[in-house]
């Protein structure tokens, strides 16, 4: 019964952290799936999501700034809206120019973000990160407070694969996959190209901002680690390719699929002798890239291709 | 006056020093941006890759780091153009941001075959503390250094003369101004692509050597010096070589120089933001003048 009630924990955390990187992989889903732009700064926003929703939710401490002890729903929209406006800035100078720009100029941002995190001591604590992050409902008694947040994090998950849904098959979606498909038509539909590339860099990033809220309060703590390019930005990008980009259903279930090989597989390596714990890590992290590089070759649609929007007679059949 | 001999010891002579490394690596960028047409992200760990080449000659054979250097460039050369063929030539038909997640993922690829093979504990190329060498009484120099921007100038000389002096130079600097004008020219472009990353992986290697000489030999460093060495090549306009030269260069002093107490005592710019200043200047350069200094290419 021990041993069930085990692995029902373990699920649920696995689920948790699943749905934590589906919010993340629907982000990026909206970047490069729909709009086309190579964001590989993606722990960046994650970060931001983080610190802002830790710095606004703790308990005041003589350790960082904060001590608002805002209310959760406040705090998710702060973390959106700051994950956003940095989006916004870094869209601003790099989407007029071709996605190699946007690539390098987020990782950059990702980098200073990490360094403003860990530099500024006075506000953030440095690489000590910030702690005792409060939870929702981690006052109910055990497991059902593991079993309230991860209720809210698939909340989340369903409520942006809806939004979503709804918004690639709306006009707004239609113009960004004929903007992928051919750009200069788009133009001469008088469409402003710029706009539209500019919605869903800062729509993503949102959504990345939301996830990096999640995981403080999953992890109940914070550190410059958090944008981590491996675990926060790559990670994230094998789970849309292997998934499908420009579907969110493959985005969703690439999240839950990569997080849970990635997961089990930690399993599997920390069983092994200390020593070779640690260097079959390292073994880990080449699987997974060469899963990305065998996707990226041979299938490059994923697992769920993306679905073209229909022509609306069809529509009408299936609503 | 002692003031200008720290300017000139601490931060002009390191800020010459990294600039002639980022200068090595930001040609290999410039030359894969401008040729392939993608943003190598692995670019920071064959820079990584060289280091520990020169590291395991140096440990096995007892070689001096400077007599390692070349065969470190050459091993280098051969792994670039091995994830070139596995890896890279698989999408020369495919929209070119292909290429750059396939790079993003051969960063990581090749990281983790560099840790699991040697381990994540910090390597010396050099043991022992040599004795700086001092000029009218106040300026010092360490030999290392003096070997570093010489070793770097030398094989930035031999890129010039590679570009300009031979045939495939020509056939390179030509597919880097325009691709389908070299294709209707009879230009083996496959070739091309080959002798690209023959220079672009042995300057990697080269710079990593240095960088590994003048600090030590680290898993992240390649990747650490990544964000610079792009903005050295975006700052000296992509596709120029020579542009990445001196975009290196300015790099690498700026970095230093940022930190000099210019405005009153305390650092213009706190020490723990080196690192950020690559990226400010890059932001820069792409609002201002996205062309580069010496005007290259804007895709």
């Amino acid at each position: 019964m021990d041993a069930l009630y085990g692995y029902g924990l373990y699920a649920i955390s696995l689920l948790t952290m699943g749905g934590i990187y589906a919010v993340l992989c629907l982000g990026l889903n909206v970047q490069w799936g729909f709009a086309g732009l190579f964001n590989a700064g993606i722990g960046g926003f994650f970060a931001i999501g983080a610190y802002v929703t830790a710095l606004l939710t703790t308990a005041p401490s003589a350790r960082h700034i904060g001590g608002f002890e805002i209310n959760t729903l406040v705090a998710y929209a702060c973390s959106m809206v700051a994950a956003g406006l940095i989006a916004w800035g870094v869209g601003k100078v790099c989407l007029r120019l071709r996605s190699d720009y946007l690539a390098i100029a987020t990782i950059g941002a990702a980098e200073v973000v990490r360094l403003i995190f860990k530099n500024e001591t006075d506000y953030t604590n440095g690489p000590r990160g910030v702690s005792a992050i409060p939870k929702p409902f981690e006052t109910l008694p055990e497991p059902w407070n593991h079993v309230a947040f991860l209720a809210i994090v698939l909340v989340a998950v369903g409520l942006a694969f809806w939004a979503l849904q709804i918004a690639q098959r709306a006009p707004w979606g239609r113009v960004m996959t004929a903007i992928r498909e051919n750009e200069p038509a788009v133009r001469a539909a008088g469409k402003d190209v710029e706009q539209f590339r500019m919605e869903g860099f800062v729509l993503g990033a949102m959504l990345m901002g939301l996830a990096g809220a999640f995981m403080a309060q999953y992890l109940k703590f914070v550190d410059p680690n958090v944008s981590d390019p491996l675990t926060a930005t790559f990670l994230v990008w094998v789970m849309l390719v292997v998934g499908g980009s420009a579907n969110n259903k493959g985005a969703v279930l690439g999240a839950l699929l990569i997080w849970t090989l990635w997961s089990a597989s930690e399993i599997v390596t920390g069983r092994l002798p200390d020593d070779w714990a640690v260097r079959t890590a390292y073994v880990r992290i080449f699987l997974i890239g060469l899963m990305l590089q065998i996707f990226l070759q041979k299938y490059p649609l994923g697992i769920f291709p993306e679905q073209r929007p229909k022509p609306p007679r069809s529509t009408r059949e299936s609503a | 006056m002692y003031a200008l001999y720290d300017f000139i010891n601490f931060h002009f002579i390191p800020g010459l020093v990294l600039g002639s490394i980022y200068a090595l690596g930001a040609i290999g960028v410039t030359l894969t941006f401008g040729i392939l047409r993608f943003a190598n992200f692995a670019h920071g760990e064959s820079m990584t890759l060289g280091a520990y080449f020169a590291w395991s000659l140096v440990a096995v054979f007892g070689l001096h780091p400077m007599a390692a250097l070349p065969i470190a460039m050459a091993l280098t050369a051969v792994v670039s153009i091995g994830i070139d063929r596995g890896f890279y030539r698989p999408f020369r038909v495919a929209p070119t941001i292909m290429l750059v997640i396939a790079s993003f993922g051969m960063m990581l690829m090749v990281r983790s075959v560099i840790q699991f093979s040697w381990g994540v504990q910090l390597k010396s190329l050099q043991t022992g503390i040599q004795p700086p060498m001092v000029l009218f009484d106040a300026i010092r120099i360490s030999p290392k250094h003096v070997i570093i921007v010489g070793a770097a100038l030398l094989l930035m000389l031999i890129v010039h003369l590679i570009l300009s002096r031979t045939k495939m130079g020509k056939a390179m600097r030509a597919m880097s101004d325009s691709p389908e004008l070299a294709k209707l020219t009879g230009i083996d472009t496959e070739q091309v692509i080959r002798n690209t990353w023959i220079i672009g992986g042995a300057l990697a290697g080269a710079a990593g050597v240095l960088l590994a000489y003048d600090t030590h030999v680290e898993t992240m460093m390649g990747f650490q010096v990544l964000l610079p060495t792009f903005a050295a090549a975006i700052l000296g306009g992509i596709g120029k070589p020579y542009g990445a030269m001196l975009g290196g260069l300015i790099i690498g002093l700026a970095e230093e120089l940022s930190t000099y107490p210019w405005i009153g005592d305390a650092p213009l710019v706190s020490p723990g933001y080196k690192a950020g200043v690559a990226f400010v200047l890059m932001i820069g350069i792409l609002l201002w003048r996205p062309s580069g200094i010496l005007r290259g290419r804007v895709f």
